[in-house]
């Protein structure tokens, strides 16, 4: 990977400029040590901050190495058409789009569209849905828009989506869109490393605790034990260490070596975006990151969520959305004459994405503190004990791989999670999101199969059933049939599950169909069930969307047929 | 500190450090989890869940809340049948929803679990001063191979005067057998200044509950020479960056080796602690104490060289990896 030679060793920045960023960071639009080609140069001007809509049917995009500098420090990142994100592609249901991929990398690549309904051989998973695209190649997707609402598109090669390979896609409806807004943007929210992402996965491997710095310390036992007495404060941590498992534990990746972006800019650089008082204003959330779930909240706005993963669903108006990896949201919101802050803390609170919705240009209002990060609670490593749901685990759950299972997972869906839980903001969870519209399909399930989230944190590994995806073998649904797929998390992680090609029904703990989603978040020590109509015949990938528990293994293939 | 203590010490250490490969095999049922004290299922609602055999319940958000705040209290639980065990007679078969189908022809992906990885740790690079020598101390294991079959290289030994004074290297083929345990085969190699050995070794290495770093090998040379070495480390935090790190190591020979002036039985403990600040997490300079004695025969060659067979030494280093 040509990239890599430029990933030097982290910098000694000011640790203040390195979290905000740099206010005009981004794409570097100047002078580099990078030359640019001809094509990016055509590209100056919409290259940061709000991404360039390309919009039609026939669409050329160009992959190739962009100089682009977030902290201080210069850097490649992997860009498409030369921005980060990528241009907004602004579809029609019913319309055949056809996207010419050209790869100016010294290594292969491809483009992954998220959630989007097609033939098995546009899905762009290198391996399963074709080989790849090689340098110098260019691929031609065709499909047919079957759907419509707010979506994403990134690469499915090594770890180009970290580098900056990811843009959102808008399907409009053929007719008149039943979401009704004055105005509207895209916030995508991303993470970005100086580092090289090899780099980050080998330093993980050798410590998976590399990059929290929020650890219980001999301080904070005597600080416990003074409040609480010495019994209590041993008792709070003899489960944790007994089982050598860390309660902090909240996200493998933190803000000592991610910047995060909401709109492809750092907090200090400040997107913005303009409205007019009164206005209805729909915001399209995406999670583009590649580790990091998003806390997003707007102090002094209520966000009336209308959409999730493109499906429409009754509004539902809360304080605070997590927005798992690869999920997407879309909000409403009315703001008055004055300026709001987007706010978008990660999950283990060690930074956040920030930008303003302002009234009028250069309007601020102020930015929360992020909240003390909580740590995980015995229900997040055992679930439910007093529940009775029964789970099968793989009888390779009980070697190497896995460090704990769960027995008595937990199967509620009104848990907005660790770190949220009566925060005293209202926080939409799953059991909020109603799918407008009922289910695709009213088959019950004519069989179902278990699938139970795995990892050992120690060794960083992660896999399903405790086999990773090179000793895999795929999972076959038939094609046509209605079937329900249980995930049990035998881990203290939220995975973002995501199945390619075909829907995710969720359903409730009754049994009654609740939201229909192409990624879902698994909370530690839950259990979900979802419906999937196995309508879409092919070879389809299945995967956690946290990039560096899928490129450890935890991925399936998924053969309709 | 006398002698007997110094086993006794070693003794307990050594049974802690292997306890976990037992104590794992026990798989305790599920329901006695229900006596755990401190739940609170006064908030739950039930309902079916689908899927399952019997009806299941549901904590409310709040519920599930104050049962967390609860559950923190609940030390000394057994959870044995969370961890390690083995697998039950009706376990299901991971590959038993292929339906018989193999990956395409597109040669599939090649994830980051096919990958090699490899890393170099210097855990003790230091300067040993003593009290009647100052000398050189290192010691460094390196790996290089998947998550659950490596080489791994382990090297320990003593500078003085510019020469190997005492030096142990080992190449090992370390291969997970639990979630924290590896086993390790391979060979060792004693050399420096007294003749060379040669030997090969068994050994685990892996984390202990209550996260005890701990290594144990047995070894088997020539002339029917037997030999065993206990290491164990903990990481104590006393802030994020500022680490105590107590250590023993013990060796035990089951034969005189006259030439390297070694007796049998216990020969050598040392135990220290080490503080260090961890400037990166790769890079830590640090100090500590250590109290080093030899035993029986190897106690009395050394006296017969006229040092001291206990010592106190303080040491002054760098860990490092990559």
């Amino acid at each position: 990977m040509s990239t890599r030679r430029h990933f030097l060793a982290m910098p000694n920045l000011p640790r203040r400029r390195f979290i905000q960023g740099l206010a005009a960071g981004g794409i570097l639009l100047g002078l580099s040590p990078w030359s640019r080609p001809a094509w990016a140069r055509e590209a100056v001007g919409t290259a940061s901050g709000t991404a360039k809509v390309l919009s039609g049917t026939e669409f050329d995009l160009t992959i190739a190495e962009t100089p682009v500098n977030f902290t201080g420090s210069p850097r490649l990142a992997t860009t498409i058409n030369g921005s980060i994100p990528a241009p907004t592609l602004r579809w029609r249901a019913g319309d055949t789009v056809t996207l010419r991929v050209h790869n100016r990398l010294s290594e292969d690549t491809s483009i992954h569209w998220h959630g989007i309904l097609l033939p098995y051989q546009m899905d762009g998973v290198p391996g399963i849905s074709f080989k790849g695209i090689a340098p110098g190649e260019t691929f031609t997707y065709r499909f047919k828009v079957q759907q419509t609402g707010t979506y994403w598109y990134h690469s499915h090669s090594g770890m180009q989506e970290q580098t900056g390979m990811y843009g959102a896609i808008i399907i409009d409806p053929a007719g008149t869109d039943p979401i009704r807004a004055d105005r509207e943007y895209v916030v995508q929210l991303s993470d970005w490393s100086d580092e090289d992402p090899m780099a980050v996965m080998t330093k993980l491997k050798m410590q998976s605790d590399y990059y929290n710095f929020n650890q219980p310390t001999a301080v904070q036992f005597f600080r416990d034990a003074s409040s609480e007495g010495l019994s209590a404060a041993i008792n709070k941590r003899k489960m944790w260490n007994q089982m050598r498992m860390n309660p902090t534990d909240l996200a493998d990746i933190s803000a000592y070596t991610y910047t995060y972006l909401m709109n492809g800019v750092a907090p200090a650089s400040n997107w913005t975006g303009l409205f007019r008082p009164g206005e209805k204003v729909r915001l399209r959330f995406i999670n583009s990151g590649a580790m990091t779930f998003f806390d997003v909240r707007i102090p002094g706005l209520k966000m009336t969520v209308v959409q999730t993963d493109g499906q429409n669903v009754e509004p539902v108006t809360v304080d605070e959305i997590r927005i798992g990896v690869a999920e997407t949201y879309d909000v409403i919101v009315t703001p008055k004459d004055e300026a709001y802050t987007i706010f978008a803390q990660s999950m283990d609170r060690t930074g956040y994405a920030r930008g303003t919705l302002a009234a009028r240009a250069g309007m601020t209002a102020a930015v929360p503190a992020p909240d003390k990060p909580e740590p995980l609670s015995m229900g997040d490593m055992m679930g439910d004990m007093g529940g009775a749901v029964r789970v099968r685990h793989a009888r390779t759950e009980y070697g190497p791989s896995v460090d704990m299972r769960v027995d008595t997972p937990r199967t509620n869906l009104d848990d907005p999670g660790i770190g949220l839980r009566n925060n005293g903001r209202r926080v939409l969870t799953y059991a909020d999101l109603h799918t407008i519209g009922g289910p695709m399909d009213e088959r019950g399930p004519g069989r179902e199969i278990e699938l139970h989230l795995t990892g050992n944190m120690a060794r960083y590994t992660w896999s399903i059933d405790g086999v990773e995806f090179g000793r895999s073998t795929p999972v076959h649904f038939r094609h046509g049939e209605r079937l329900r797929v249980i995930f049990v998390n035998d881990t203290m992680m939220t995975h973002p599950m995501h199945l390619h090609g075909l829907w995710q029904e969720l359903e409730n703990p009754d049994g009654r169909f609740q939201v229909r989603k192409h990624t879902i978040s698994v909370q530690p020590a839950q259990r979900v069930s979802f419906l999937v109509s196995a309508d879409a015949p092919g070879r389809w990938a299945w995967h956690c969307h946290l990039m560096f528990h899928m490129d450890s293994g935890m991925f399936r293939e998924v053969v309709v047929a | 500190m006398t002698n007997k203590q110094m086993y006794a010490i070693a003794f307990a250490a050594m049974a802690i450090g292997l306890s976990p490969v037992w104590a794992q095999e026990p798989a305790q049922k599920a329901g006695e989890m229900e006596t755990m004290p401190g739940m609170d299922h006064g908030k739950m609602d039930h309902g079916s869940v689908p899927g399952a055999d019997q009806d299941g319940k549901s904590g409310t958000a709040q519920g599930m809340g104050q049962d967390a705040g609860n559950m923190n209290h609940a030390g000394g639980m057994d959870h044995g049948s969370m961890q390690g065990g083995s697998a039950p007679p009706d376990a299901r078969d991971p590959h038993g929803y292929s339906g018989g189908y193999d990956f395409g022809p597109i040669p599939p992906p090649r994830m980051g679990d096919e990958h090699h990885f490899h890393s170099l740790l210097v855990d003790r690079l230091e300067r040993v001063h003593a009290r009647d020598n100052l000398f050189t101390e290192y010691d460094l294991q390196a790996w290089f191979g998947r998550d659950y079959d490596r080489a791994v290289l382990k090297a320990e030994g003593e500078i003085d005067g510019g020469k190997f004074q005492d030096a142990r290297t080992e190449l090992l083929w370390g291969h997970a057998v639990a979630a924290y345990w590896d086993t390790q085969l391979g060979v060792r190699h004693d050399g420096g200044v007294e003749p060379s050995r040669g030997w090969l070794a068994l050994g685990v290495q892996g984390l202990a509950p209550y996260w005890f770093e701990v290594e144990a090998t047995a070894y088997v040379g020539e002339q029917g020479r037997t030999a065993f070495r206990f290491v164990a480390e903990y990481e104590l935090l006393l802030t994020q960056k500022l680490i105590l790190q107590p250590r023993i190591e013990a060796n035990f020979y089951g034969k005189r080796d006259t030439a390297r002036e070694l007796g049998s039985g216990p020969s050598d403990l040392a135990a220290g602690v080490r503080l260090r600040y961890e400037i990166r997490r790769e890079f830590a300079p640090y100090i500590g104490i250590e109290r080093a004695d030899k035993f029986g025969a190897t106690a009395d060659y050394v006296r017969a060289a006229d040092h001291d067979a206990q010592e106190t030494r303080i040491v002054a280093g760098l860990r490092f990896w990559f």
